[in-house]
């Protein structure tokens, strides 16, 4: 407001007035969306940061780092990263296999209608309820469970890596599996694009100097999709590890990262606790930028290809 | 592999029944979990097989009304939160964008930036954050739940934009602008009555896809205590774990039948532009 009426006065003479007038206008347009980017995007950002790297009173510190020397935590980030890599590295397989299948189908008919929908409410609508869906599948009473140990009297649950802690789907090797339920549709997502842009020359080309599918997948297919497979794979790493609503619906324990930090915010009256979700949200925000910054170098790789 | 009449095969595209096989398989294990939880929803009580709508018959019984108030609550909640996010990405997300592509092109890869940053920011690290930022605004406020559209609306964003921008990129926003105004139009006239008409279907596709997102949304919830559609189920699962199963399955269903919709239309409007 202040802007405006002194741009505005600073020119009192006649026509001239309007035009400046309207370009502060203009970008007032833009104060609405700015204001509430900042407000709940960049400060919430900030603050979960700098709450990692204060102290009670406000001051700075780097002591709360000494959270990763918990074990707990460790185990917990652990966890976290190396689910996240194996969720990652088996949907991207299974996820590109299903793409390469999907071309067979017409690109604007019902069957990818069909998948395209039930991939993004798999992928990212479901959280809560992928977990009641595994438990209803996977759980002590659940539908495949049953029917293995009916079947082939084999019990499920007996491929828990730690016997002690119930059954397998409430532990970090459980969530394999509801968390491939929630990647492989994103991959079919994410890569489904690099598939389809496959030009069927190329593959014209191949046969026509006499190369066999198989010359055309080795020379041709796998160079061209291997930067966005690989760019894939990185998201799919991403979108694994800062995932909450699945783990949270089917663990109490604070097995994963973000479990830990929804329960150490639930403690803050302990004090000082509740600087410890800030560093912990470093933590992940490293990992993240990591991972964001290997896609961004593989994205401009790809980007060479797809002219 | 079939030889005869047909022409070999050749690029990636794979054999018919090759992937008919391969689709199938896929399409049964990702089904089968839905299948577990709608067979489970209307299981009696304790057995492992069988069908009964006893349990939706206990969602009209007001001796066991307490156990669902909160679910209800949750479900009005997240009914408001939707369609506040929505009035929010309207009011804030789509003029900066029209603004952008009218007179500021060079502000919309910045837009475009901020839009898809919520994606590489986790969830959990802008919930953290937005525990502070919610103390202070409810203290003016009081503790109210459909203020979380504000924090809902950050996630949304990336969903919110894609179609919006879709449909603007595939339009001549610039052209449109200068017919309109070299027929006397003004600026707002030329929003209102030119532009924003024809971005009705990037319009729509991100209200509804808005919707989904507010409707599957977690964590925010979650880290600053409201009662929401799903720390509804959530909660429900402990106490009726059947009805809170078949919320879940219905609510799966409703967002799939949205986004099929979209998408529907999405491809029904590239068939009538092929032929041309």
């Amino acid at each position: 407001m202040t802007v405006a009426s002194t741009a505005a006065a600073d020119r009192p003479a006649g026509a001239g007035a309007s035009k400046p007038r309207r370009r502060v206008a203009g970008w007032l347009g833009f104060a609405p969306f700015a204001a509430y980017t900042l407000v709940f995007m960049a400060i919430p950002t900030l603050l979960a940061i700098w709450s990692g790297l204060t102290t009670e009173d406000g001051s700075f510190t780097l002591a709360n780092f000494a959270a990763f020397t918990d074990q707990s935590v460790l185990k917990a980030f652990l966890n976290s990263v190396l689910l996240s890599a194996a969720v990652a590295v088996a949907a991207a397989i299974i996820g590109a296999v299903l793409c390469v299948a999907l071309l067979a189908a017409k690109p604007d008919g019902l069957l990818r209608v069909i998948v395209d929908a039930a991939s993004s409410v798999l992928a990212q609508f479901g959280g809560v309820m992928l977990a009641f869906a595994f438990i209803a599948t996977m759980g002590s009473a659940g539908v495949l469970t049953l029917w293995l140990r009916d079947t082939f009297g084999f019990d499920l649950n007996s491929l828990a890596p730690d016997p002690t802690a119930g059954p397998l789907l409430y532990q970090v090797a459980g969530l394999f599996f509801p968390y491939l339920y929630f990647s492989i549709p994103l991959m079919v997502i994410v890569f489904m694009p690099a598939v389809e842009g496959l030009r069927p020359q190329w593959g014209e080309a191949v046969a026509t100097l006499g190369g066999s599918r198989l010359r055309y997948w080795r020379h041709v297919a796998f160079p061209v999709l291997a930067p966005s497979f690989f760019g894939a794979t990185i998201l799919l790493f991403a979108s694994a590890f800062s995932s909450f609503a699945t783990a949270a619906a089917l663990t109490n324990a604070g097995i994963l990262i973000p479990v830990v930090m929804q329960q150490d915010l639930g403690s803050e009256t302990v004090s000082g606790i509740a600087h410890i979700p800030g560093v912990l949200a470093i933590g992940m925000v490293v990992i993240m930028g990591l991972v964001m910054w290997a896609y961004s170098a593989l994205q401009r790789r790809a980007a060479r290809w797809q002219r | 592999m079939s030889r005869g009449s047909r022409p070999a095969r050749v690029g990636a595209t794979p054999g018919k029944t090759l992937s008919t096989v391969i689709l199938v398989i896929a399409g049964l294990a990702f089904a089968y979990p839905l299948y577990a939880l709608g067979a489970f929803a209307f299981q009696p009580v304790g057995q492992h097989s069988g069908f009964t709508l006893d349990h939706l018959a206990a969602l009209g019984d007001p001796v066991r009304g307490y156990q669902y108030r909160q679910l209800w609550e949750g479900i009005q909640n997240s009914v408001v939160i939707a369609l506040v996010t929505v009035a929010l990405m309207l009011v804030f997300l789509l003029p900066a964008m029209i603004l952008a592509e009218l007179r500021y092109r060079r502000l919309r890869q910045l837009i475009e930036f901020v839009c898809l940053l919520p994606i590489s920011i986790p969830t959990v690290v802008l919930a953290v954050g937005f525990v502070p930022v919610y103390q202070q605004v409810w203290k003016i406020t009081g503790s109210v739940a459909w203020i979380l559209a504000f924090a809902i609306g950050i996630i949304v964003l990336p969903y919110a934009f894609r179609p919006i921008q879709a449909n603007i990129s595939g339009l001549d926003v610039v052209t449109l602008s200068e017919a309109s105004r070299s027929l006397g139009a003004g600026w707002f006239r030329t929003v209102w009555s030119v532009i924003l008409p024809n971005l009705r279907r990037g319009m729509l596709s991100a209200a509804l896809l808005t919707v989904s997102v507010v409707l599957g949304e977690y964590t925010i919830a979650s880290f600053l205590q409201q009662n929401t559609f799903q720390t509804g189920l959530a909660l429900l699962q402990h106490a009726d774990p059947y009805v809170a199963s078949t919320f879940a399955l219905a609510a799966l269903i409703f967002v799939f039948l949205i986004l099929a919709l979209i998408g529907a239309a999405g491809s029904l409007g590239r068939n009538r532009k092929a032929p041309r």
